[in-house]
């Protein structure tokens, strides 16, 4: 069965949309002095924070959501679709606001403030604060992708190992976790996707601090008014990392 | 282990009572929907309906609704081992890994655990293939796996649900010598459709129709001597129900069916059946001069071709004929016909 013949049309169109722009950032790149720019001090700065931020985030969201994401395509309770819904929330949330909501949660006069003044800990500001930003956006990503993947997987197996005598940390362990792991690797990829290229949340709970919150999206931004070439060349280092990470996921999904 | 089951479920319209003996094999017969697989369900304990109670070796499983705080124990802890038509081997794992899942489960160490499982390959003549992932292994093997699996596990019940339901017939008869072998002496519930496995497998049968069990005993005397429509189709038997009158069984349309008396003469006005084989029916296009004593006026309701005969339907009658006299017969739907049963091949006996 074939496709309409127009329907390439829209199909090129599109396609054209999403790539020329990526050749439009490779033509612009200043090849002579691009070496000079990625390695100049705060890019590097940037560049290891933003990956040293994104590996802790991307770990954070496997610790937690893997229990979420077991959570909620295992158990039927009251308020399940809801709870789902806005647990999800940051999917659609613009994240400029997503930092504001950790900003009033986490922050100095914020819900857990004073709490965590007492116990001395400065959240906001902070690498912390990156690394909390990054997670609170890229967490549904795992969450849904690893959900996703647990519904297909179905409970099965996991009710011949009970009647096998496992318990259900065992079965966790040892059946449903390894069952999906495709899942939670392209899922885990994904997240570290969406923290490597968080900007709104970022800068908004976490500031703009080279070396310590200043992230390689920030960077970006404030180069291209100063040096809008080591913008060009570090826009370019991000998106390297984009296709590697797509092509990573591509070929974790392919083992399934 | 003894078993002892008694279930309702309101919503599915389910109320069962069975017993299992120590070492017993029992068959559960029925047509889809009537309650097999909750029963077993109940049983595993992966399904806690209204009021049910199931009790193992003395140990009590599932208690609920009878008043009191109710008790679950949860599937892990209940040592009622799982097999299905699918044999679902753990597609990560090794064929020796999966059958040690279980023992590794209970707190074996990997050795021992090892070990257990490869008695339990070579028990069920599989044992060179416990390397192989499960993609690697036909229908077959991998069934056999997945009963040395939950054999490994050492349950005091094993629930068996169509373990042959899905596999090639050609490997059905070794597979089903390897189950009667290992299922010798061990409780077990075989859910089951063919009535091979029944008469081979299990030392008494249950047969359950919407939810109630309407038929129980000794799986030859059952598939010999049915007594419910379900039996009668598994054993491949006419049946007519109905009430003992002057030696005749007589249905609920008056229809009076003569026979041997087999065991002890039903009471009069009491409820007893008619069985025979459809091959030893006879199909006239009119009355028949002699006036034999099964005669019954019928109109075929379907003409199905069967190995090497045509069956023809008449309600819940059969009656198997050549192809040839369904060509001279001109048999078809719509077409009142007589059909003729000697008493010789009719056997009656209480219900």
């Amino acid at each position: 069965m074939g496709v309409p013949r127009w329907v390439w049309v829209p199909a090129a169109l599109g396609a054209a949309f999403v790539l020329l722009p990526l050749v439009a950032i490779v033509a612009r790149v200043d090849w002579g002095d691009f070496g000079s720019l990625i390695t100049s001090e705060s890019s590097r700065a940037a560049f290891a924070l933003s990956l040293k931020t994104s590996a802790a985030s991307t770990l954070a969201c496997v610790v937690l959501g893997v229990p979420m994401a077991v959570v909620l395509a295992r158990h039927e309770f009251p308020g399940l679709g809801v709870l789902r819904s806005l647990v999800l929330l940051p999917l659609v949330l613009p994240p400029v606001v997503g930092g504001l909501a950790l900003l009033y949660t986490f922050g100095r006069r914020g819900l857990l403030g004073s709490e965590l003044d007492a116990l001395g800990v400065q959240v906001a500001f902070s690498t912390l604060a990156v690394v909390m930003a990054q997670t609170f956006v890229a967490l549904p990503f795992l969450v849904v992708s690893l959900e996703g993947a647990l519904r297909t997987a179905g409970e099965r197996y996991e009710v011949v190992a009970a009647s096998l005598g496992a318990r259900p940390t065992t079965v966790l362990r040892r059946i449903t976790l390894p069952l999906v792991l495709p899942g939670l690797a392209s899922g885990a990829v994904l997240a570290f996707a969406r923290s490597l290229g968080e900007f709104g949340a970022t800068i908004t709970f976490a500031g703009s601090l080279q070396g310590r919150t200043r992230t390689l999206p920030l960077e970006i931004y404030l180069q291209r008014e100063t040096d809008p070439d080591a913008a060009v060349a570090l826009a370019l280092v991000l998106v390297v990392v984009a296709v590697l990470v797509i092509g990573f996921a591509r070929t974790g999904r392919g083992a399934l | 282990m003894t078993l002892e089951l008694s279930l309702h479920a309101t919503e599915r319209d389910v109320e069962v009572a069975l017993e299992v003996a120590d070492g017993e094999t029992l068959a559960l017969l029925g047509p889809n929907g009537s309650g097999k697989s909750t029963a077993l369900g109940v049983v595993a304990g992966t399904l806690v309906p209204e009021r049910a109670r199931v009790v193992l070796g003395g140990r009590v499983l599932t208690d609920v609704g009878s008043g009191a705080r109710g008790t679950r124990v949860a599937p892990h802890a209940r040592r009622t081992a799982l097999l299905g038509q699918d044999a679902l081997l753990f597609p990560h794992l090794s064929a020796l890994d999966n059958v040690a899942f279980g023992p590794r489960s209970t707190g074996a160490r990997r050795a021992s655990a090892r070990r257990t499982a490869q008695r339990w390959l070579d028990e069920v003549g599989v044992g060179e293939l416990a390397e192989r992932r499960p993609a690697q292994l036909s229908g077959g093997q991998a069934q056999r796996v997945a009963v040395a699996r939950a054999l490994a596990a050492e349950p005091d019940l094993l629930l068996l649900d169509e373990p042959m339901a899905a596999l090639d017939v050609a490997v059905l008869p070794e597979l089903r010598r390897t189950l009667r072998r290992v299922l010798a002496e061990r409780t077990t519930i075989v859910v089951t459709h063919d009535p091979l496995d029944a008469l081979m497998l299990a030392d008494r049968v249950v047969v359950l129709e919407r939810g109630r069990v309407v038929e129980q005993g000794v799986s030859q005397e059952v598939l010999s001597r049915p007594r419910s429509a379900f039996a009668a189709r598994l054993a491949g038997l006419d049946l007519v129900v109905g009430t003992w009158r002057d030696g005749a069984v007589v249905d609920a349309d008056g229809r009076a069916v003569h026979g041997r008396v087999v065991g002890e003469p039903p009471a009069e006005g009491a409820a007893a059946v008619a069985t025979f084989r459809p091959g030893a029916v006879a199909v006239y296009r009119e009355a028949v001069a002699g006036s034999p004593r099964n005669a019954f006026d019928v109109v075929v309701t379907e003409i199905e071709p069967t190995a090497d005969l045509i069956r023809v339907h008449a309600g819940a009658l059969h009656a198997d004929v050549t192809v040839q006299a369904a060509a001279e017969l001109g048999l078809e739907p719509g077409l009142r016909v007589v059909l003729v049963v000697k008493a010789t091949e009719v056997a009656v006996y209480a219900r």
